[in-house]
This record gives C-alpha cells, structure tokens and sequence, in this order.
C-alpha cells in the first residue's frame, strides 16, 4: 500500500485545532524524532504519514503533488488553487478558524458602498490621477478573479505581505483585500467593507490531490472528520 | 516543446519575410521597438487582467521593467520618442517577439507578433479600409486562403448614444460598462426603473445630501465620524459624486423606448455590405446618419481596393473584449478542421497616444498577425 501524505499546519491556533479535531475523530498524531519533529504519522490509519508545513505552503505542495491530503485555510487554498482546479478537491470544510476575505475602502469614500461604485471610482481615478488606483493584498488570485467577476478592471494590485489595513494610511495603495475575523481591525484602521464586498467565507478545509481521490484511507478520513464536524 | 528546430525556425521566418514585405512595399517603415519596456505604461493602461499576463521585473536601479505583451504600446513609444511633430503622418510596421504569461491552453508564453500602426493619416476612412487590405494581402502572401472578416464600428455606437437624450453623466457610465454586455445592460434598466434603483449601505446619507448642499452634509459627515482622509480622493470629488446619487433620483427614468433603440442596434449583426438596411431601423438622430453615412464610405473604400464586403461580417457588439479601440474594430480567423482560428485583428485607437503623454491627439489605426498561430494553421 502507497504512503498517504496528510499536511497539517505546523503552527498556530490551526495546527491545534485539526489536531484536536484529528484526536476527536479518533486518530491521534504520533511525532516522528524529536518531540518537535516536522514528521509523524497517524495512528489508527495505517500507512499515513503527516508532515507539518506551514499553512501557506501546505496548498503550494498539494498543488505541486507534494503531499496528497492537506488541512489549510480556504483562503490560501483558493489563493493558490483555482475552485474548479479538477487536480485538487475540497473535501471538507472543518468550520474552524471562520474568517472572510473582503475588499475595504477608506471610511471616508461616503460615496462608496458597492463593487459598482468602485468600478467608477477607478476609472475616474485614473483620468484625474493619471494612474491607476492600487489594491494591496497578499491575495492576488483571489482578487483578480473577484474584481473580473464583479466587471471591474481599472486597477493595480501592490503586494503586501503584512499590516495590509494600514496601506491607505500609509498611501502605499487606496484600497485593500485581506482577511477579517470581526472586522475590527479593519474599523480601527478607519477602513469599512463593501457591501458586496466579500469574497470568501473562509474556514479550515480538507483538501486532497485528485490521484488520491478513489484511495479508501481518504474517504475513512474524510467521514470520520465529517461526523464530528 | 520547448525551442524552435532549425527548420521550424527557418519556416517561420519565411512566412514573416512574406508578411512584412507586403507592409514595407505599401510604405511602412520596418522598425524593431524595445523587447524591455518600463512596465508603467502596460499597466497603467491595461489594468490587472494584462498585467496578470505580463512578465514584470526590477532592474538594478529599481524601475519596474517588462517584457512587451504586445508591440502596439513599443511601437506608440517609439513614434513618440522619435518624432517631431507626434500627429505629422507616420507610417510603421514590426515583427517581432512578445510574451505573455498563458491563460488558456494552446497560447504560448512566447510568440511572434508582425503588424503595423498608421499614424496620422489624413483620410480616416481611407486609412481604415487600407489596414484591413493589407492585413489581407499579407495573411494571402504568406498562404493563408480560407479565412473569415469580421467588423465593428464604435463610431456607430458612440453616435447613437450621443443622439439618446440623457444626463451626460449616464452616457460617461453606459459607454465604460460597453464593454460588459452584461453590465450594460443592468445599468441600462436600472436608469429606466429611476429613482436610483435599490438601496445600499450609503443610501440614508444619500438622502440627507438630496436634502441639502452635498459638500456640507459630507464635510459635517466626516467631522462627526472622525473619519480621516486617506485613499488619494479629495472632499470636493467625493461630495460630487454623492450629489450625483441624488440627482440620478430625481431624474426622469429613462424612456424605455430609448433603451430599447440601444439594445436593438447592438443586436444588429449581419453580412457587412447589406447592414445598413438594419441600421435604417434604428430610430438614431443625426449623429448616427452621419455614422451610417462614415460607414458607407468605408465599404466603399474596401471594395475600390478590391475587398469584398459581401464576404465580410459585421457585429454591433463586435469589438466588446478589445478596450482600447474608439472606432472600426476587426478581426479575420482562419477555417480549419477544427474550426475559426483567430489569427489576427486589429482597428483604430484614437485615444491611446494622448494616454501615453502626446500633447496632442493622434489619429492611429493598426493591426496585429499573431504569427505563431497563423504558422501553426497553415501547416
């Protein structure tokens, strides 16, 4: 029988919630090496490995067929996978770990309350300012498939890898994209979201490589998880 | 398969050979634009969905630099940093590499694209029927004969709409969302419901400034709220836009009858030479006479260069995925087994010059052979 490779966050409020959840459904993670080791394997299902990755790369490695099975949030998974990717499925959603991603535009844009308006607002922004009106996020992919969804193109997007709601304030862009538990960072930050302005309801997922579909171990785990869930 | 072998290569630039002389004995100046372009003025003026697809990165000095999606923009920045007069007559034409990042199956992240740009050329119509004969003639010297034309023309639209009597605020958002068939047509029903369709989160601040002075009501709005200003948009363009939101409430809808005059000319598609019979249906002013009256002319132009109309076909929609063009928009795909291949396109673009920094408008019409596949066809 082939080795099943399940990653699962290494760190984080994620990592001790899938453990628990693992724990509840009955298979209990057994660490290889050292007590911190990045490797282990599950009890109570023969031939699965675990390997502990960081929740960004776990959707990298199952896109790139690296691990077959993987515990990620939704976010990250989408962000590096598109939804209808037949090569990688969600199996799963674990309903732990509940946050959206949403577009937020500064509080003082009064006449801003729809992806419509922000639709004219970049086009005029660009006549008036002679460049294009900037998005920072970490998200990308997921932007660009909302904001092309939604029918609006006139915008730039400028990467930002950490403290996103503060990139108005700072005028690194005007806007931004980026994930939200209560929303009240985002309030703090003097940025409120659009009305039809959220992209994701994310929440920790189970996702598994399609060549590991039809293995009967994934579909074990996954009802066991599903009964708890 | 990665790489070209050395008979491929040489096939290939056999058929580009083919297609550029056709440009160069029509007067085309044969120019090699920049492979490395600062990448501003891409993205600037393409939005995300170009840039998505463009290779961008930093030189040593830290400017943002790209790989050329398309040769349009090179040969638009070469003109202006060589010419001196921008809107004097210059004819160019280019083969030459462009990269874009592959969004479907098939398109290659490399490819060779041969075409030319017209600029300034002092008889519009003239100019617009001699770019398509001579994307013809080449697409005909390099082999290809089982082809389809098909054409739009912006000017007609354009003209319509400015014959619609309403808020020119309204015309400004119907003709962006020209593009979107879909959000065209939302906004076109949601100007004929009136009183400013549903209610958002903003609505009930709307109201106060329908109420009163929208400079006012925002400045005591931020005040109060404490909200500062960030995102780059002064007060004054904010309160506007709001004041505008009132307005559209009071505005007399739409008459239906108008919308349904829009929606009917861009239904219009047909063989090109007998279209106007269509276009005599649709009840325009004078601005869409003189359109119909441009577009006559330019069937005419066509068939004194010896084109053909009759096998043409012309779509009112036609032109809706190309944002950059402003009047006639073509596009000429190759029969195969498999079906139309699109092999190339191409149009007048008004507008883009003066976008990149002319100080003065210039009048530009080109095309574009996407080589690569055009080799791949004819095989």
């Amino acid at each position: 029988m082939r080795t099943l490779t399940l990653a699962i966050p290494s760190k984080g409020r994620l990592m001790e919630a899938s453990s628990e959840l693992l724990a509840k459904a009955g298979v209990t993670i057994d660490r290889l090496g050292a007590d911190r080791g990045y490797r282990g394997l599950l009890t109570g299902m023969e031939g699965v490995e675990v390997a502990f990755l960081s929740a960004s790369e776990i959707a990298q490695n199952l896109r790139d067929g690296k691990v077959d099975l993987g515990v990620t949030g939704q976010d990250l998974l989408h962000e590096k996978i598109a939804p209808d990717d037949p090569g990688v499925q969600l199996l799963l959603r674990l309903e732990f770990g509940p946050a959206n991603v949403v577009v937020a535009v500064p509080e003082c844009w009064l006449d801003v309350a729809t992806m419509a308006d922000l639709d004219e607002i970049a086009e005029s922004f660009y006549e008036r300012h002679g460049r294009r009106l900037r998005v920072a996020t970490k998200y990308h992919n997921l932007t660009r498939r909302f904001f092309a969804e939604k029918g609006v193109t006139g915008y730039r997007i400028v990467e930002s890898l950490g403290a996103t709601e503060g990139a108005p304030a700072a005028g690194i862009a005007e806007i931004i994209v980026d994930i939200t538990t209560t929303g009240s960072t985002l309030s703090a930050n003097n940025l409120k979201i659009l009305d039809d302005g959220v992209i994701l309801k994310s929440c920790a997922v189970l996702a598994c490589r399609r060549e590991a579909l039809a293995d009967p171990r994934v579909e074990r785990l996954r009802a066991l998880l599903a009964a708890i869930t | 398969m990665a790489g070209k072998s050395s008979a491929e290569r040489e096939a290939l630039e056999r058929q580009n050979v083919a297609l550029m002389a056709v440009f160069e004995r029509s007067g085309f100046d044969h120019i090699a634009p920049d492979i490395i372009q600062p990448a501003d003025i891409f993205l600037e003026r393409s939005g995300e969905d170009i840039r998505a697809r463009t290779f961008v990165f930093t030189d040593p000095s830290g400017a943002e630099m790209c790989l050329r999606p398309d040769l349009t923009v090179p040969a638009c920045r070469y003109h202006l940093s060589h010419a001196k007069d921008p809107a004097a007559e210059r004819r160019y034409c280019y083969a030459g590499p462009a990269f874009r990042f592959p969004d479907e199956l098939l398109s290659p992240q490399e490819f060779t694209q041969a075409g030319l740009e017209w600029f300034g050329a002092g008889e519009p119509v003239s100019a617009e029927a001699r770019v398509l004969k001579l994307t013809i003639s080449a697409l005909e010297a390099a082999g290809l004969s089982r082809y389809r034309v098909s054409f739009g023309d912006l000017g007609l639209f354009s003209a319509l709409l400015e014959d619609t009597e309403m808020p020119d605020r309204w015309r400004q958002r119907l003709r962006h969302h020209f593009w979107r068939p879909h959000a065209f047509r939302e906004l076109l029903d949601s100007f004929c419901a009136g009183r400013g369709g549903r209610r958002t989160s903003i609505s009930p601040l709307v109201d106060r400034v329908a109420a009163g002075d929208a400079l006012a009501v925002a400045e005591a709005e931020i005040d109060a709220r404490k909200f500062p200003l960030v995102g780059g948009r002064e007060l004054p363009e904010i309160a506007a836009r709001l004041a505008n939101k009132a307005a559209d409430r009071q505005e007399t809808p739409l008459d239906r009858a108008k919308a349904d005059t829009l929606n009917h000319y861009l239904a219009i598609a047909g063989e090109a030479s007998g279209i106007d019979q269509a276009f005599a249906t649709v009840k325009g002013g004078a601005r869409f006479e003189g359109a119909r009256a441009y577009y006559a002319k330019r069937l005419f132009e066509m068939e004194e260069l010896g084109l053909n109309p009759r096998r043409f076909h012309f779509a009112a929609g036609f032109g809706r995925e190309l944002e950059y063009y402003t009047g006639f928009t073509f596009q000429i795909e190759a029969d195969t087994p498999h079906g139309p291949v699109s092999v190339a396109g191409g149009g007048r673009y008004d507008n883009l010059l003066s976008d990149m920094g002319s100080p003065v408008k210039v009048p530009a019409v080109g095309c574009a052979i996407h080589t690569d596949r055009l080799k791949a066809v004819l095989a």
